[in-house]
């Protein structure tokens, strides 16, 4: 039995529309606007130019090595995963342990599945523009060689607007784990952020992983993603391990995973929120 | 106070142990945690160790990354639970409960950083110790009393600083949850959690050396790895610990006194016990 009666699409929209807007709020309004810039590009440059370093204080040649831009790239969309997945799993934990407001959401006439999609707008948004930042750093400051004119424009939008939808899905997966948790709930989101981020090649070549991480990286959407936009920014992707797949496999694969995963989470969630209405969950303080 | 009362040093102390127990106790109660605990930073180390690979770095730079990662558990454990703890506090209702207690604040900040280092050491260690394990990690130590002399200070300087930042942080709101998240990367690059300070450049090492952890890393990657520090060192082992506990001195008597300075003006703003701003 579904937990409320099925929303209709303009209860949809209007939930997604409602919960950006209040995400945005949320993400920027608790200081000056020039510091919240501050704050969205400091944290993701230093983050890129920590990689930097490293390359500077040992590869050979530096920044020139033939991976760095493979690496820099990887790394730059990489914020994505933990702005949008956290993000939108997050807004579980806000809304029911820091405002107190996830029953109130349940007694309202709103789509709670586009709620919560619509609270990750908030978070892409911040994340497009650190990424933007972050790729303009590299290209101005570091000489990251990435020509407008020879980047496949069609195939990185169709590539980075997959992957962003498939992000969101999973972020939503995880809000409905983060319902029916009460101890590890902070962890999930870092912890599957965590784990991504080593299997899926995001700072690395997959082809130096051990064999068996090597498949457990193949089997995550999140790989194709990646090589999808080095191959649109860059006109190559990194090892030799997905170098045997087309472009037009590599979205084929996007696709057919991010609808999967479209699935995945609504059936997950659903099933989710009839166990935390069933054990009382969905106003849990735990105060960790 | 009347004639029943404790002396000022046993309620002091007592003040001390009554706050560093949840934090010590709390790692009992929920084993797993310790498991995510070590689990993350692990993650973090095992991916900068495979880019180090990629790259054909020299193997002690995977012993770089592993310190690194291990030091990661004290300027998180700082931020979140020294800076952002009254915040958390304010938040939770506690805060003003611990300005009717008829006890030091001073020593409420003690108990929690005692607390934290000890639980966070057991994280550490336990990341230092897989880390090690798993990636063969061979360090040579050059000076065992020097490293735990450079450890210690560091973690005196450091915790000095979260005191100092707790008191700074009071008069927060949901600032004090951002600037903490803002903290932790740039302070990632600018201490060389992950690659020698040096290849910043001198002066910006220097500058970025008023965070503890940026000389002690860099003493304590010296001390371990020396053949590899000799071209990399950014300041003599000496210098350094003359430094930490230069720092160790000014932190703490500037969270004193700053704890002081913040709580009245944060009671001149209403903002002890204002919550969900």
């Amino acid at each position: 039995m579904a937990l409320l009666p099925r929303a209709t699409a303009q209860e949809s929209w209007r939930s997604f529309k409602t919960a950006a807007w209040l995400g945005w709020q949320i993400e920027s309004n608790w200081t000056a606007p020039f510091l919240f810039a501050v704050y969205s590009i400091v944290k993701p440059v230093a983050g890129a130019l920590i990689l930097v370093f490293m390359y500077v204080v040992v590869a050979q040649g530096g920044l020139d090595h033939p991976l760095f831009p493979q690496i820099f790239v990887g790394n730059a969309f990489y914020i994505y995963v933990g702005g949008v997945l956290m993000g939108v799993s997050w807004a579980v934990i806000d809304d029911r342990e820091h405002y107190g407001m996830l029953k109130y959401l349940y007694a309202a006439p709103l789509d709670i599945y586009a709620y919560l999609l619509g609270r990750g707008v908030a978070k892409a948004i911040v994340s497009t523009i650190a990424v933007a930042v972050t790729l303009l750093f590299g290209a101005l400051a570091l000489g990251l060689k990435v020509s407008p004119a020879r980047v496949d424009w069609a195939f990185l939008l169709v590539a980075w607007a997959l992957g962003l939808l498939g992000l969101a899905f999973l972020g939503v997966l995880l809000g409905g784990v983060t319902l029916i948790t009460a101890r590890h709930n902070y962890y999930i989101g870092e912890a599957v952020a965590g784990a991504l981020y080593l299997l899926c090649g995001a700072v690395f070549p997959l082809d130096v992983l051990p064999k068996g991480l090597q498949l457990v990286g193949q089997a995550l959407p999140l790989t194709y993603w990646l090589e999808a936009l080095r191959r649109a920014l860059l006109g190559r992707g990194a090892g030799a391990l997905l170098a045997g797949l087309s472009d037009a496999q590599l979205l084929l694969i996007l696709a057919g995973s991010t609808l999967a995963l479209a699935l995945l989470s609504t059936a997950v969630y659903r099933r989710a929120e009839r166990l935390a209405k069933a054990r009382g969950l969905l106003d849990m303080q735990t105060m960790y | 106070m009347s004639g029943g009362a404790p002396p000022r040093w046993t309620v002091f102390w007592r003040t001390v142990w009554g706050r560093a127990y949840p934090r010590v106790v709390g790692l009992q109660r929920e084993k797993s945690w310790l498991l995510f605990d070590v689990l993350l930073p692990l993650l973090q180390v095992t991916a900068f160790v495979y880019i180090y690979r990629a790259i054909q770095a020299p193997p002690e730079f995977t012993g770089f990354v592993v310190l690194g990662g291990a030091m990661t558990a004290y300027w998180l454990n700082v931020l979140w639970n020294m800076a952002s703890q009254f915040y958390w506090e304010k938040e939770t209702g506690n805060l003003e409960l611990f300005l009717i207690a008829p006890t030091s604040r001073m020593a409420i900040l003690l108990g929690m950083a005692l607390g934290g280092l000890v639980a966070t050491t057991v994280r550490a260690v336990a990341v230092l110790a897989l880390g090690t394990l798993i990636f063969g990690v061979t360090p040579t130590v050059a000076d065992w009393p020097q490293l735990v002399g450079v450890f210690v200070l560091t973690l005196v300087a450091l915790y000095g600083l979260g005191m100092l930042f707790s008191s700074l942080f009071l008069l927060f709101g949901r600032e004090a949850w951002h600037l903490a998240n803002l903290l932790q990367e740039p302070v990632f690059l600018l201490s060389g959690f992950y690659f020698p300070v040096k290849a910043l450049g001198v002066a910006v090492a220097l500058a970025a050396s008023v965070i503890p952890i940026t000389l002690g890393l860099d003493a304590m990657r010296q001390l371990l790895f020396p053949e590899m520090m000799a071209q990399l060192k950014l300041l003599p082992v000496g210098y350094e610990l003359v430094g930490l506990a230069v720092l160790s001195v000014v932190f703490l008597f500037a969270a004193h006194r700053a704890l002081r300075f913040m709580e009245r003006l944060a009671r001149r703003e209403g903002r002890l016990t204002l919550r969900g701003q």
